[in-house]
């Protein structure tokens, strides 16, 4: 993590979403609303089609920074806000592109934050989407989870 | 019905213990597109330090998730699960959850806010291990749309 630097690029990612994400999200999550697997009741409540949950949006775009750290652990604080619903099409899905950059470096405590952009056809989809990550080597010392 | 102001600071009872489980790690894993091996391989996981693999830093979902019901289902609420837009999300970690966790969420609203016709609803969900030492709080902000 020497020679990091705010407005570095750490990290970048496309994810390509489909129904099956969707679905396959439902189920890990425990998220069964209606509104992100049928168009019908989608529409019904006036939203233009099926919607990614944002907690799948939220979920994949720390990914790419996790895999920068090294380490799952090392995330200590993650938020974001829900700026503009993802519709996955049916047939196309939907191409989520994730950029995270270096926003602020705490050299003391050891601890970057992270900013993401998260887009879909070049429309952020995610606000102030912030992460903060220990950059102590080696990693803090977990308590005994043994 | 509108949301109901007096819900601010009511805090609900602890959620019953949800023990994590080793491949509800791995399939929350694949389906928020994980592939660290930390979180599905139980050798890399111990290699790192870990007792055994590790969630994604929003896996605390699956466990926030049962406070939330608890505050859709409080009868003086007056939240409306269909008028319910999920506004922000947060994670704030003391430590990663770890399969074989046994973990208990308290959900406190730390505010209620009206903007206009809609309101705002923060509800915080602290969550502890078995020894009561703290894990993750996860953090909510719902916006409940009123009447047209």
């Amino acid at each position: 993590m020497i020679g990091l630097t705010v407005g570095d690029v750490v990290a970048e990612a496309e994810v390509q979403l489909s129904r099956d994400s969707l679905v396959r999200y439902a189920g890990a999550s425990g998220d069964f609303n209606p509104i992100h697997y049928r168009d019908d009741i989608a529409r019904s409540v006036g939203l233009p089609g099926v919607l990614a949950h944002g907690m799948l949006t939220m979920g994949l775009a720390v990914q790419p920074v996790v895999d920068w750290a090294g380490d799952p652990g090392r995330i200590l604080d993650y938020q974001v806000r829900f700026t503009r619903p993802v519709l996955v099409d049916a047939v196309d899905g939907a191409r989520v592109v994730v950029v995270a950059k270096v926003g602020q470096l705490d050299t003391e405590a050891q601890i970057a934050r992270i900013d993401l952009t998260v887009t879909v056809a070049g429309e952020t989809v995610l606000g102030k989407a912030q992460i903060r990550v220990s950059i102590a080597e080696p990693r803090p010392a977990e308590p005994d989870v043994a | 019905m509108p949301v109901n102001p007096e819900l601010q600071g009511r805090v609900f009872p602890p959620t019953e213990p949800y023990l994590v489980g080793r491949e509800k790690i791995r399939e929350f894993s694949r389906a928020v597109f994980a592939t660290n091996p930390i979180n599905h391989d139980v050798a890399a996981a111990r290699a790192a330090g870990y007792a055994d693999v590790v969630g994604p830093p929003t896996f605390a979902i699956v466990i926030q998730e049962a406070t939330l019901a608890q505050l859709l289902a409080e009868p003086d609420a007056g939240i409306d699960f269909s008028r319910v837009v999920h506004g922000e999300q947060r994670f704030s970690h003391s430590r990663p959850i770890v399969a074989g966790d046994t973990l208990t969420a308290t959900l406190t609203v730390a505010s209620v806010k009206t903007l206009g016709a809609n309101a705002m609803v923060t509800a915080e969900s602290s969550v502890v291990d078995d020894t009561g030492a703290h894990v993750v709080t996860a953090t909510s902000i719902l916006v409940v749309r009123g009447d047209e």
